[in-house]
């Protein structure tokens, strides 16, 4: 396995500064001040790393940066998106709890990279004792010098700020997340204007994933060349996997892109109980399934997983085993977006109700044969139909089920009943 | 009115956010008086309105927006028990089922007494420590067994 560079434990220490500056912290941030890097240098290597934004869209983060006004003499706020509520996912919070300051120190990079005074690290609700770790870090790093102002004793500023959400998947979304921080109800934003010239209080705003930040520090030290070469050609470096499921050994794990599903799941301790694998959602929970034969044959990266007929998503792996109903893994995935659809848009908020209806039906002996067709006319309805991705995310599951499992779903509208 | 200590959480918060934007700490507000009082109430709202300069209507979105906070008592020790897939996959199903045994209540239900209630919760992203509860949305248990249920109520039951 290749070296661990963001993924840490609560055994390393790190969430203190000390010992993360002892473990090399810091330097990049050192290296970018005392070099008087220039932003296009920086952007230039961040590009060359091949870094993808590392919250499920996959966005190239070299590119995203360089959209940011520049000699603009207002506000520009920096956002980090530690909203992690896309089910199966759940290596962010080993960031900012077990490696809070090489979060800080990337986003500090950032910052300085596009003139970047003040920041926000938006934190999911669920996760309070990770809040409590970033709050103690920052304050830490304020006192040490490596936030607020004059960094490290250079005409540089930079805050950063923790805001903790409080239930609401939609929040995960870039602009429900800063209509959040401005203490509104999550509803996203219609895009264009995009955060970039309209974001945060109406600002210019950079919104990046936790593991997208946490990427940057490696990325100045070694150089951008080197964090691609550990992945494979359009999807640079390593990425944390969060796997869950039927597994014996259920955990994150840091490994280069291209790794295969076979490997993850050997290191995961394999399918519980020896039992044998039935199928996996590679990406968060609003991925399309893929059944075991395409699995144990597939590379965990973008393209791999793309031509396999899914998406590596937020990299959240869930395993599911022979004894899994795939009618009833649905139905809580599509009572999840139903009850998390944030009601703006007609097609995602009707269209996710009837979704969920739908298969609850089924699963409970009340499904009639069209009700299959009905549901993938439903998803053609919504998906691409509505101001933000929760519309698709509740449609793919739903398509990606019927196309792999089909006839589970008949068997149960037929017996009334489980196949399995 | 908000109490003395809660003000001065929310005086802390609002350092957070620019000076003219107070709204943007009305999550916080709602988040303590939850914490203090176990529910927001709709006089906490108006309270909470008043002291940010918000209008009330602006508070109650939020508050009705985000599933954590309790609209109305939900025991001293509010379980919150993640159903998502991951979990279900794991045994949500036994672990509502235990905890329904030991304290005679279901989903959105508080027991008698006072002191649990139990809520459904959507993914806490921590999948992998599947099944999990949390204790008031501050502490999250997981890897829940019966055995590990047990020990939890009964230190619960000490305080
Ligand atoms: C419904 C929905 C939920 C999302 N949840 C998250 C999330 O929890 N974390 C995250 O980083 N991005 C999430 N995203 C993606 C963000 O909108 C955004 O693309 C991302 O934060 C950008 O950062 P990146 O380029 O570094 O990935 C979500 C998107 C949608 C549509
Ligand atoms: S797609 Fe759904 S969640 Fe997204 S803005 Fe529309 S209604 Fe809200």
């Amino acid at each position: 396995m290749s070296a661990q560079i963001i993924l840490a434990t609560a055994a390393d220490g790190l969430a203190k500064l000390d010992n993360y500056v002892k473990a090399g912290g810091y330097q990049a941030l050192r290296k970018v001040l005392t070099e008087k890097m220039s932003a296009d240098a920086i952007i230039a290597e961040v590009k060359a790393s091949g870094l993808r934004g590392r919250g499920g869209a996959g966005f190239p983060t070299g590119l995203k940066w360089s959209f940011m006004p520049k000699n603009y003499d207002g506000v520009k706020y920096l956002v980090c998106n530690s909203d992690e509520g896309e089910p199966g996912t759940c290596k962010d919070r080993d960031i900012l709890r077990y490696n809070p300051h090489v979060l800080i120190e990337g986003m500090a990079i950032a910052a300085y990279t596009m003139s970047v005074k003040a920041g926000y690290n938006y934190i999911h609700g669920e996760i309070f004792e990770a809040y409590e770790v970033m709050e103690a870090a920052c304050e830490e790093a304020r006192k040490a010098g490596y936030l607020g102002k004059n960094i490290l004793g250079f005409d540089f500023e930079f805050d950063l700020h923790n805001h903790m959400g409080y239930g609401a998947y939609v929040c995960g979304e870039e602009t429900a997340l800063l209509e959040s921080i401005e203490g509104k109800k999550g509803q996203p934003r219609f895009k264009p204007p995009f955060p970039a010239s309209f974001g945060l209080y109406g600002k210019p705003t950079t919104i990046n994933n936790t593991e997208t930040f946490a990427s940057i520090p490696y990325i100045i030290c070694e150089g951008g060349q080197k964090f691609a070469e550990l992945g494979v050609p359009n999807s640079g470096g390593i990425k944390l996997f969060s796997i869950s499921g039927h597994v014996n050994n259920p955990g994150n794990f840091e490994l280069p892109m291209g790794t295969p599903f076979k490997k993850l799941l050997e290191l995961a301790g394999g399918v519980r109980n020896g039992h044998k694998l039935k199928a996996v959602i590679p990406g968060g929970s609003s991925m399309p399934v893929l059944p075991a034969e395409i699995m144990m044959d597939v590379n965990l990266d973008y393209d791999s997983l793309q031509k396999a007929g899914s998406y590596l998503g937020s990299g959240a792996v869930i395993v599911m085993d022979e004894t899994t109903c795939m009618v009833k893994a649905l139905e809580r995935l599509s009572y999840f977006y139903f009850e998390e659809s944030c009601g703006q848009c007609t097609p995602c908020r009707e269209g996710t109700g009837w979704l969920y209806r739908i298969i609850h039906r089924i699963e409970h002996g009340e499904g009639k044969p069209e009700d299959l067709d009905l549901l993938l006319s439903l998803c053609d309805n919504i998906a691409g139909r509505t101001v933000c991705a929760l519309g698709d995310a509740a449609a793919w599951p739903v398509q990606g089920m019927l196309k792999h499992f089909r006839k589970e779903f008949e068997y149960h509208i037929e017996h009334k009943r489980c196949l399995v | 009115m908000l109490s003395q200590q809660i003000i001065t959480l929310i005086d802390k918060e609002l350092k957070k956010y620019p000076a003219d934007q107070r709204q943007s700490a009305v999550m916080a507000a709602l988040r303590f008086v939850q914490d203090e009082k176990g529910w927001i109430a709709p006089d906490d709202m108006s309270d909470i309105a008043e002291y940010l300069g918000m209008p009330q209507m602006a508070v109650f979105e939020v508050a009705t927006f985000y599933h954590m906070y309790n609209l109305k008592p939900m025991g001293q020790y509010t379980l919150t028990v993640c159903t998502n897939l991951s979990c279900q996959l794991c045994g949500s199903g036994d672990t509502l089922e235990h905890l329904h045994k030991r304290l005679g209540i279901g989903l959105g239900e508080v027991t008698a007494n006072g002191k649990y209630g139990i809520r459904e919760g959507e993914c806490m992203g921590a999948c992998v420590d599947a099944p999990m509860f949390s204790i008031n949305n501050k502490q999250l248990c997981g890897r829940l067994t019966n055995e590990k249920i047990d020990q939890i109520l009964a230190e619960l039951d000490k305080q």
